[in-house]
């Protein structure tokens, strides 16, 4: 293996631009890098290799000309549901297996702008309605640490991509934990920012009050680099928020003296894993000694509805949003019917997965006349408390920490058959969706050689901080640095 | 039994917005060459947004100030999910339970008699694209996809066909005041639909209600709710029952025809649009948009009414358009205020009827209020007689030549003169004895007649008083 596919993107960038290497040579160790365990992981969708090259040689003309930017040159693994120019963009189903889109998400045009290399499209679960990619209409990626188990989900394909080294870093996108419950199985780092810190244009929707594009990287230093690119108001999206970026690179600080991080009792959740628990405490116990108050007294007691809240939300948005995939304009088109509302129906039919099909279901049951009340709106109160309950704690914490999981990564196939097992693997990360927080995913440790992440959650538009304590906590741990044998 | 029609109206009225409703794709689609006005948003391409225009958010509130309707402290809009073919998105952005206006009322007069239409709500939301059908297939034109589309829905206060074509052409001329849209029913930018049911009269429960839809004129709405209300009224006479459905208007078979029943109600899983923010409005802003709403048909018209001494009936038909009523007060500029009836009978009598017959818009007219004006003071100096500057105005009408030009090429100057008009009535007497006779027997319509024959000898220049006392005189009348 050519050593420069494990590189940071802080540290390709040392190199490019001290011009020992250039970025068509880190390209192609990554593309080589792909080839090399691509059959294994599977990670991608699509991998645009010439284009990537071709990317890399503009980058290192800039480089040369003395114009280099953070990301120059480095090459990026997008996740397949983050619109791409020219680039198919199937979001894992057979829905779009041909959908070329003709215009780049405001995230693309941001890291083009800085000159990335896209290697091309990372798998997921279909349509992001998943926790292990076993759901992508392709094919299901696998946990670089052990083949057998998956990566976690939506945005498997991403994580495992870093983990592997098959991408130097990954955009993600993250609706009830899509970023982060991944990174935490892959032991990557993820990052879910504020609702509204990174424009959602071009993020095809899955359930558009919680979607979230973020990063999905090797260390803190890289996420801050990404979210000074990424984040910002974008007029194109009406629900980003105009709000000043800072330079997230600036907070990242080795002690945390003067940072209180409160502990909430309900994510110790019934279920959890022992080996995580314990690697939680220890977890905890190093940031205490980094300077931080620990105060084992937070309680968020509506948590226990965010799962439900989750799922009539979550479903609702989707059976809109995914309403426009009817054969008609783009995408897959059932022709063999004999009136349109069969050919929607067919098209819908054939081209959607179970578990997307579970969830239009759901949702526009929940939409219901009669049922909405019950079901939407009790969610939407729900949903406030929820938020009210976070800003309380954000009162006297800086931040929260728990656990990313209450597990670590499952065996392939073991939850496929039970949708509510699946979902309850999510019940640490959805809260924050609900509540428009952000949210950060640390590796903390293995169990059993599968790697465990910590939580970090933070104040609205507060990245900051979560950067500055996930830094700390890596310039004093080495988990962040443990590769997989593939 | 005596039943009595209940109707309430839905309008919806394209805006005259540059840009659409939620992209920046121009709104100026209906001579484009189909899905040439589109772009990934208003096609609902995967992972575009939409962005509110606020010009269409402008327009709305005027209209719905103009409707005296409750501004409420914030809007939203709201997805309505169903399927077809002509919604990109399978759902259309529309408003549910927090509409743009609220509680508004239009006066109509009907009949002579002054009635107040009570507005439910006046909201904003998404055109569809058009559907073309070709027998076998159906083609998608995209072009009208996301065109801001704004409906005013009326309380089911309206009791007749009547009525309800006067409300829609009040409704017309105020959005035609304010600007905010073309109003024409012709091309699909002004369109309507009914809500019509009978009742037992003086009864507060309503029957089956029907939606009368596809009526693509004033005069089919007309006749559709005409129709509509006689079917009804027939239908319980001869025993049966009226079922909840939705009809169609058949333009040449001049009937109704049932499309589908809705026994139940369509359930549309209405819930906030989450990729719009609500929309809280700064109270400045409406009163700023409140300040410079221009003058409403019924204040001008009562104001026509009491600086110009016009009537009632001129001041409403000079009101009914902007254009006009403008073109008026334009002219007046221009001269004294005790020329106001006289000009608004040019613009009542001859201005109108050649409009209509070129079917053309007062706002295109070739003739400017200077040149109608330098016109009406050539009759006033004696330069042309009355007669004559009818026909100079036809000619002004179709070259949009000055007056005076036409007059000295055409050498049509009011003949005054005594001497040489006096040779000219003693040749037309000499021609028309029998008259002569008539005249002196007792008969009047005589003189008339000679009048007549001594204009046409002058091509109409002769200046009618003189001719008329040089005639009395002949005749030895006087
Ligand atoms: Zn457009």
């Amino acid at each position: 293996m050519n050593k420069l596919c494990q590189l940071t993107i802080h540290e390709a960038h040392e190199l490019l631009k001290r011009r020992e290497i250039s970025s068509v040579e880190l390209t192609k160790a990554t593309l080589e890098r792909i080839a090399e365990v691509e059959d294994k992981i599977h990670a991608c969708v699509t991998v645009t290799g010439d284009m990537a090259l071709k990317q890399a040689e503009e980058a290192d003309g800039c480089i040369r000309n003395g114009n280099i930017t953070p990301l120059a040159g480095v090459p990026v693994l997008i996740k397949d549901v983050i619109c791409t120019k020219g680039i198919r963009t199937t979001c894992s189903s057979k829905m779009l297996e041909n959908f070329v889109p003709p215009y780049d998400a405001t995230v693309i045009g941001k890291l083009k702008t800085q000159k990335a290399v896209i290697l091309g499209k990372g798998n997921m679960d279909e349509f992001a309605m998943g926790s292990s990619t076993e759901h992508s209409a392709f094919f299901p990626t696998h946990n670089p640490w052990n083949l057998g188990y998956v990566p976690g989900g939506s945005s498997g394909g991403p994580a495992a991509a870093v983990a592997g080294d098959e991408a130097i870093y990954a955009i993600g996108s993250d609706t009830g934990g899509s970023i982060r419950q991944p990174a935490g199985f892959c032991g990557v780092v993820g990052l879910k920012p504020t609702y509204g810190r990174v424009s959602r244009f071009g993020l095809v929707a899955f359930a558009s009050s919680l979607d979230q594009i973020g990063p999905i990287v090797k260390d803190a230093t890289d996420c801050a680099l990404v979210m000074n690119a990424i984040a910002g108001y974008d007029s194109m999206d009406s629900t980003s928020v105009d709000y000043p970026v800072p330079n997230y690179v600036s907070y990242l600080k080795g002690d945390l003296k003067g940072l209180r991080i409160g502990i909430p009792r309900e994510y110790f959740v019934e279920g959890m894993q022992s080996g995580v628990k314990s690697a939680l405490e220890i977890a905890i116990k190093k940031l205490k000694e980094l300077g931080a108050e620990i105060d084992w007294e937070v309680s968020l007691p509506s948590t226990k509805y965010a799962l439900a809240v989750y799922y009539i939300v979550a479903p609702s948005e989707a059976s809109a949003n995914l309403a426009r995939y009817d054969g008609v304009k783009y995408g897959f088109s059932e022709q063999d019917a004999g009136s349109v509302i069969e050919a929607t129906e067919k098209t819908r039919q054939f081209g959607f997965g179970t578990e997307v099909k579970r969830r239009i279901m759901l949702g526009t049951y929940a939409l219901s006349a009669g049922y909405y009340d019950a079901y939407y709106l009790k969610a939407q109160k729900v949903r406030t408390l929820i938020k009210q309950e976070y800003e309380q704690a954000f009162e006297k914490c800086d931040a929260l920490v728990t656990p990313t999981s209450p597990t670590v990564a499952f065996k392939l196939g073991e939850k496929l058959e039970d949708p509510m097992q699946m979902y309850l693997s999510d019940v640490c990360t959805l809260p924050i969706n609900i509540a428009g927080i952000p949210a950060i995913s640390v590796p903390a440790g293995f169990v059993d050689g599968l790697p465990i992440g910590m939580q970090i959650m933070g104040k609205p538009f507060n990245e900051e901080t979560l950067l500055h304590i996930a830094f700390a906590y890596e310039q004093a741990t080495e988990w962040h640095k443990s590769k997989p044998e593939i | 039994m005596n039943y009595e029609t209940v109707i309430g109206l839905e309008v919806h009225a394209q805006l005259l917005t540059r840009s659409k409703m939620f992209c920046s794709c121009s709104t100026d689609y209906v001579n484009a060459p189909p899905n040439t006005h589109v772009c990934p948003i208003c096609l609902g391409m995967p992972g575009t947004l939409p962005v509110i225009n606020k010009k269409a958010v402008e327009y709305t509130i005027m209209t719905a100030l103009a409707l005296e309707c409750t501004i409420p402290e914030y809007t939203k809009f709201d997805r309505k999910n169903y399927f077809y073919p002509d919604m990109m998105k399978n759902y259309q952005i529309s408003q549910y339970d927090a509409p743009i206006g609220k509680g508004g009322c239009l006066a109509i007069n009907s009949n002579g008699h002054q009635k107040k239409i009570n507005i439910t709500r006046v909201h904003l939301e998404e055109d569809v694209a058009k559907l073309l059908h070709r027998g076998e297939y159906s083609l998608v034109d995209v072009n009208r996809s996301g065109i801001p589309l704004m409906e005013t829905v009326s309380e089911p206060e309206i009791s007749s066909a009547e009525e309800a074509r006067d409300y829609l052409i009040k409704l017309r001329t105020i959005l035609r005041y304010l600007g905010v849209s073309t109003g024409n029913m012709e091309d699909g930018s002004f369109r309507c639909d009914a809500n019509i049911s009978i009742r037992p009269a003086g009864s507060k429960e309503l029957l089956s209600k029907v939606e009368v839809k596809n009526m693509n004129s004033f005069k089919a709405v007309y006749q559709a709710l005409k129709y509509e209300s006689k079917r009804q009224r027939k239908v319980l006479e001869e025993g049966g029952t009226l079922v909840q459905e939705t009809r169609g208007w058949m333009d040449e078979k001049e009937v109704t025809v049932s499309q589908r029943s809705k026994e139940y109600a369509d359930d549309y899983r209405y819930f906030p649009e989450p990729d719009l923010p609500p929309l809280f409005f700064d109270r400045a802003w409406i009163e700023e948009i409140k300040a410079r709403l221009p003058e409403l048909p019924e204040a001008r018209k009562e104001r026509l009414m009491a600086q110009y001494g016009l009537p009632l009936y001129d001041a409403s038909i000079l009101t009914s358009s902007r254009a006009m009523a403008d073109y008026f007060e334009n002219c007046l500029k221009l001269t004294s205020p005790d020329k106001a009836k006289i000009i608004s009978n040019w613009l009542l009598g001859d201005f109108s009827r050649l409009l209509n017959a070129t079917d053309s818009d007062i706002e295109n007219t070739r003739i400017s209020p200077g040149l109608l004006v330098e016109l009406l003071n050539l009759v006033d100096k004696g330069t042309i007689s009355g007669p004559t500057a009818k026909a100079v105005f036809e000619k002004m009408f179709y070259t949009g030549k000055k007056a005076s030009d036409i007059v000295a090429k055409g050498k049509l100057s009011q003949l005054s003169d005594a001497t040489e008009l006096n040779g000219i009535v003693k040749q037309v007497l000499a021609n028309n004895a029998k008259a002569v006779a008539d005249y002196k027997a007792g008969k009047q319509q005589a003189l008339t007649f000679l009048t007549g024959q001594i204009m046409k000898a002058t091509r109409g220049t002769a200046n009618p008083a003189v001719v008329r006392e040089i005639l009395v005189h002949e005749l030895g009348g006087g």
